[in-house]
């Protein structure tokens, strides 16, 4: 493969016209930069989008009851009805590959009154009665004490984990929360942790929340054995959105509901969501590398077309050579050589150059910290290794024309030329 | 060593056909010298391209070295140029990029002989045309003379079983010439087989034997006392 005399001659060829080389060189190198930038930046765009959605279990749905619509075994139509304590064994029963089954319920709300109080301060957040598994459908950083157990659930323990939020409304500065008492709604709760979200999704209030044990809540608030709403996770390898009609037909079924019924039992299908945000990452990396790969073309012409030229030159060159007795298979090679090497250079110094500004966009993020929707962009190992695969292909579709007209001419021909 | 019978070539040019040559009968033995005379358009150059197998005949048959050479394909046509045949032209064709040495050691690169056995030879032949101190020089660099001393050079390198001359004087004033043709004499002192084009008279009175060309047939192949170069350099 490395043959001394082939490379300085290909090194010959190219530097003999330097600038015309550079020129060439430029459209490759531009394409390949063009290609790199694209797929970085879908990548930190895409990177951005998923931050947002945090570490929030994307395989799960929540699911909550509303009036009917149909009238169904002598029930009328428009009646309400709630999801049960028993309808958690039921589903789980009934369905399989389901990881987390959590039953919810919840106080205040959007735009609710105040509702908790701590000492002389009141605030209005959102109070949830929860199982312990909740922590891993809604990830949660416990900053200081512990999170809610089943001895809590159990003994219907009266305690609460406030968010970062109500600590800095209800507390002083330096006033440390755990085992003081807040007032929900008259009742009283014991503070035993707080705790920090990292999604920005929620926002604010995200970290205004409240989690007491869900059968505290029940009893506490008067919620008998109904269940509010229920946030489900299947396992990794099944999808939920496929097993959610399997759960709401169950539903329908223990609650009497018209089977057509589509209103009754709503439902929000987080993974379909993020599996629409992800099909859109992958439209954007697709549009990015027909953009990319299209811009690289017709520099692949530009290549294709200079080598055209330096066949044109050198055919009486090429000419004597044959009469000196060189195999047209071997002019060929030194043809293509020349196309590829000139095409995978000046990918290189594109790849480069395109690497080069993805570091300086990065660190340009890192000194002005973060911003909305954009995240450290980069391009994989995998992409670059792509990309030369790219070059080496089209640096040997550029030369191939012009290398099969530089063995076209018989070599009396091209003697004749001058 | 050449053997050609009954040599028919003709060009198309448009509708019409141009007979170049009209049954061409002629042996060549090893170590002659032989000088291929006639005016232009008499189909000397057409007469060499095919010998040098650059160009295909129409109609006879060509043995080279008892090796028929007949519809050879590209591939096969240049593996035998580079073992059989010697070009020496009359603009001298060497590559303009390349050092004298490298021109000279061309063939051997195309026969792969080692890089480094290729400059041992190289050297060795641009000493025997006296050109070994302007072994790193280009092209451009070199007189009229040198240039073709170098070509002959990279004709011999290969030590082919023919040399092929086409007009090697054509481009040269008289004195190189005498020159260049001392040099073609010497080579065939030594036995090499040699074709000379030429129009000019002395040139090729100073070979062993002359056939003349007249629109594309042999008029005459006679030998001839020959006439040394040396005397006028």
């Amino acid at each position: 493969m490395f043959d001394r005399d082939r490379w300085r001659e290909i090194l010959e060829v190219l530097t003999k016209n330097t600038w015309r080389t550079i020129f060439t060189a430029f459209g490759v190198c531009w394409g390949i930069f063009i290609l790199i930038v694209l797929l970085a930046a879908g990548k930190g765009l895409e990177n951005g989008i998923k931050k947002d959605f945090g570490d929030i279990a994307t395989n799960t749905m929540f699911m909550w009851t509303r009036a009917t619509t149909r009238a169904h075994e002598g029930l009328p139509q428009g009646r309400r009805f709630e999801f049960k304590v028993d309808d958690v064994q039921a589903i789980r029963d009934n369905v399989p590959n389901l990881r987390f089954i959590s039953p919810r319920n919840q106080l205040g709300g959007f735009g609710g009154n105040n509702n908790v109080v701590h000492g002389i301060r009141t605030g209005a957040y959102n109070v949830y009665g929860d199982y312990p598994e909740i922590i891993n459908q809604d990830p949660m950083a416990v900053t200081s004490g512990r999170f809610l157990n089943y001895n809590d659930i159990n003994e219907k323990r009266k305690v609460a984990i406030i968010g970062q939020g109500v600590k800095n409304d209800l507390y002083d500065k330096d006033e440390d929360p755990l085992g003081t008492y807040i007032k929900i709604q008259g009742v009283n709760f014991m503070v035993i942790g707080t705790y920090k979200k990292n999604n920005s999704g929620g926002g604010e209030e995200g970290q205004k929340e409240i989690f007491v044990p869900f059968t505290s809540f029940s009893q506490a608030f008067n919620r008998g054995e109904n269940v509010g709403w229920m946030a489900i996770t299947a396992h990794n390898g099944s999808s939920i959105s496929v097993l959610k009609d399997k759960i709401v037909s169950v539903m329908k079924e223990r609650h009497k509901v018209h089977p057509e019924d589509t209103r009754a039992v709503g439902y929000f299908d987080l993974y379909e969501q993020y599996n629409r945000v992800e099909s859109l990452f992958g439209a954007l990396k697709g549009v990015a590398y027909i953009v990319g790969i299209m811009v690289l073309l017709s520099g692949i012409i530009g290549v294709s077309n200079i080598m055209l030229i330096v066949v044109k030159e050198r055919t009486k060159e090429i000419g004597i050579r044959r009469a000196l007795g060189e195999q047209p298979w071997s002019i060929k090679k030194q043809i293509l050589m020349e196309s590829i090497f000139l095409t995978l250079i000046s990918g290189m110094v594109g790849i480069i150059f395109g690497s080069l500004v993805i570091f300086g966009i990065n660190s340009l993020l890192d000194s002005v910290g973060p911003v909305d929707m954009f995240m450290s962009p980069s391009v994989s190992v995998g992409v670059v290794t792509g990309a030369l695969t790219i070059l080496m292909v089209s640096g040997l579709l550029a030369g191939f024309i012009p290398a099969q007209s530089a063995i076209r001419a018989r070599p009396i021909e091209a003697l004749r030329t001058e | 060593m050449i053997e050609i019978k009954d040599l028919h070539k003709s060009y198309k040019m448009g509708n019409n056909s141009l007979h170049v040559l009209k049954g061409i009968n002629f042996k060549v033995e090893e170590g002659e010298l032989v000088a291929i005379m006639g005016s232009s358009g008499s189909g000397k150059s057409t007469l060499l391209n095919i010998l040098g197998m650059l160009d295909e005949l129409d109609e006879g048959s060509y043995t080279l070295d008892g090796v028929p050479i007949k519809n050879l394909s590209e591939t096969k046509a240049a593996q035998y140029r580079n073992k059989f045949l010697g070009f020496i032209f009359q603009s001298f064709n060497l590559i303009n990029y390349k050092s004298a040495a490298e021109n000279v050691a061309l063939p051997l690169y195309y026969q792969k002989v080692p890089r480094k056995e290729r400059q041992e030879k190289a050297m060795q032949y641009l000493e025997k045309v006296g050109l070994k101190p302007w072994a790193e020089h280009l092209p451009n660099e070199l007189s009229g003379g040198q240039k073709q001393r170098v070509a002959i050079a990279r004709a011999m390198a290969a030590e082919p079983k023919v040399l092929l001359a086409d007009e090697p004087t054509g481009a040269l004033d008289s004195k190189t010439s005498y020159e260049v043709m001392d040099l073609i004499q010497k080579i065939n002192d030594e036995g090499n087989t040699i074709l000379v084009v030429t129009h000019e008279e002395d040139i090729a009175h100073m070979c062993k034997r002359i056939v003349h060309l007249k629109d594309g047939v042999i008029v005459e192949d006679k030998k001839v006392e020959q006439v040394r170069a040396e005397q006028y350099v």
